[in-house]
């Protein structure tokens, strides 16, 4: 192999280019790359020199602490915003509601401040109507809950409830809502209270409560006794059977709705035994199961069965 | 004429999305919004056509056969006198191409990216966000590769001198990337109208986009042998 039988043939083999002076070409084209990295490299360097733009470093250290959801509970766009803003000092160093107290904390830390606790909040539906309403119409629009609601105030029979288009479990970031017969139900473990279901819902239907609070009255009617009687099994009648149970004068029905004074409710549940429709609902011994199996997790028995699923099961 | 031609066949017949498949990951992924795939866009046909030049003058001086190469006489000054009249008639080697362009590519775009935070923070907040995802973008090498193969004997503008080789190639950059610009406002329209649509859940979001993708592609089909009827009827 020399160079002009290389050159006669009419098109240079691959490697061929190794045996022409040594490596000369082969060091060419190492060269060439080395060459064209190490230009564009120092072009680069001083570009970022000379075109470098101020950031305070805290903004970064910031960005870390936070979760990254982007969930906009806090209000602002997503978690850089929020972080500019903390930087700005536009806004209160603990609304980050799913990173909790520790990352508010944390955030404290960097700006070098103090923040107070606050109490751990669950989002909770205010309805129990769902697939017990019956429709008035069949709806063939946009699949969502917003738009149904422009029509007529959507598709149920009662104009307060939940239409069960799942817009609130699109809405929420952490998958903490997921839909059972046409109602949202909330998996509070991974609620962090962003507010972004309350936000979705155009029926106004979710409300975020105190963790401490857990007697919820489930539904939102404000419509006659006798017209929720005949469109709704679990709909509010405004019998006042509730005001009169309550100890400590925390529930009145108001405009034919019955509505708990938190400041005052001490959770005794009296409220929940008296409601002949079974409107009102306690979470208290669903908290305190999920409290008890979180202290001391089950024992996983020796034989499972072959098909289970108990990996995705959403709590009951 | 030949510029109408080169426009029609870039934009239309041999579309970077639709006909070439090349470029689907920043047209499938921002194309929700028009206002996004406008931005988009804009970066991109932007970075090719810059890129095509770049590209084209640093193939011309440093990897294509001919004395014209740098290091043709580079191997004459140091005395390499078998590998000079290798690069004279083969160059560095096509295979070299690939790697020099996205190295001119990557560096070039992150410049810009540099220069536009600085210059302008609204547009760098606008879609500064997007020239990072534009870099590897395999349209913008798929472009540069391309006028590779026009100057090779054979191709369009295998007689024509540098300088007008350099122009043809930026042009032809800027209307691939025009031609990527519109279908993605074509596909952005479309999707913002798909977004309110009732779907099965298994469609909605980028299944349906892919499929509209296929359809669109079809339909572009259309255009083949325009150039050929455009030619014989325009002369």
């Amino acid at each position: 192999m020399n160079l002009s039988s290389i050159l006669m043939a009419e098109q240079a083999g691959f490697f061929d280019f190794l045996k022409i002076n040594g490596p000369a070409i082969l060091i060419s084209s190492v060269a060439l790359m080395v060459v064209i990295g190490g230009v564009f490299g120092a072009i680069l360097a001083y570009a970022a020199k000379k075109f470098h733009v101020e950031q305070d470093p805290r903004v970064e250290q910031i960005l870390s602490a936070l979760p990254g959801a982007n969930c906009g509970g806090c209000g602002m766009p997503g978690c850089g915003g929020y972080a500019e803003a903390v930087i700005r000092g536009e806004v209160a160093l603990n609304l980050c509601a799913p990173g909790g107290s520790k990352v508010a904390a944390m955030v404290a830390r960097i700006m070098g401040k103090e923040i107070v606790e606050h109490e751990k909040r669950y989002s909770v539906l205010l309805c129990k109507g769902g697939n017990k309403v019956a429709r008035k119409f069949d709806y063939a629009g946009v699949d969502d809950c917003r738009a149904a609601a422009l029509l007529q105030t959507g598709d149920r029979v009662c104009e307060y409830g939940c239409l069960g288009l799942d817009t609130c479990a699109a809405a929420c970031p952490f998958n903490a809502i997921v839909m059972r017969d046409n109602l949202p139900f909330i998996i509070e473990e991974r609620c962090t209270s962003c507010g972004a279901c309350v936000k979705a819902c155009p029926k106004n239907l979710f409300m975020l409560l105190g963790e401490k609070k857990t007697v919820v009255v489930g539904c939102q009617s404000h419509d006659p006794g006798k017209v929720v009687n005949k469109i709704c099994p679990v709909g509010c009648i405004a019998c006042k059977a509730c005001e009169k149970a309550c100890p400590v004068d925390a529930i009145h029905v108001i405009d034919n709705l019955a509505i708990i004074d938190y400041a005052k409710c001490k959770n005794c549940g009296e409220c929940v035994k008296a409601c002949p429709k079974s409107v009102i609902y306690n979470m208290r011994k669903t908290r305190k199961e999920r409290a008890e199996r979180k202290a001391a997790p089950p024992v996983v028995e020796e034989k499972h069965e072959a098909a289970c699923k108990c990996h995705d099961a959403v709590p009951e | 004429m030949e510029l109408l031609y080169i426009i029609v066949g870039l934009v239309f017949v041999n579309n970077f999305v639709l006909a070439q498949f090349l470029g689907l990951c920043p047209f499938i992924g921002v194309s929700k919004k028009t206002s996004d795939a406008f931005g988009m866009g804009l970066a991109v046909t932007f970075v090719m056509a810059m890129a095509s030049f770049f590209t084209f003058a640093i193939n011309e001086f440093f990897i294509r056969a001919g004395s014209q190469n740098v290091f043709y006489s580079l191997a004459g000054t140091t005395g390499f006198a078998d590998a000079q009249k290798f690069i004279l008639k083969n160059g560095l080697g096509e295979v070299l191409t690939t790697g020099v362009f996205i190295l001119v590519i990557a560096g070039f775009v992150q410049f810009i990216e540099l220069v536009i935070r600085k210059v302008s923070r609204p547009l760098y907040d606008a879609l500064g966000i997007y020239l990072p995802l534009i870099t590897t973008n395999c349209t913008v090498l798929g472009v540069a590769l391309l006028n590779m193969k026009q100057i090779q004997p054979g191709g369009s503008w295998a007689e024509m001198s540098f300088g007008e080789g350099l122009v043809w190639a930026t042009l032809s950059g800027l209307f691939a990337g025009v031609g990527f610009s519109m279908v993605m406002l074509l596909m952005s329209g479309i999707r913002e109208r798909l977004a309110v649509s009732r779907l099965p859940r298994a469609f909605q979001g980028v299944p349906i986009a892919f499929i509209c993708t296929g359809i669109m592609a079809l339909a572009f089909l259309g255009f083949t042998g325009m150039v050929g009827g455009l030619k014989a009827n325009l002369g």
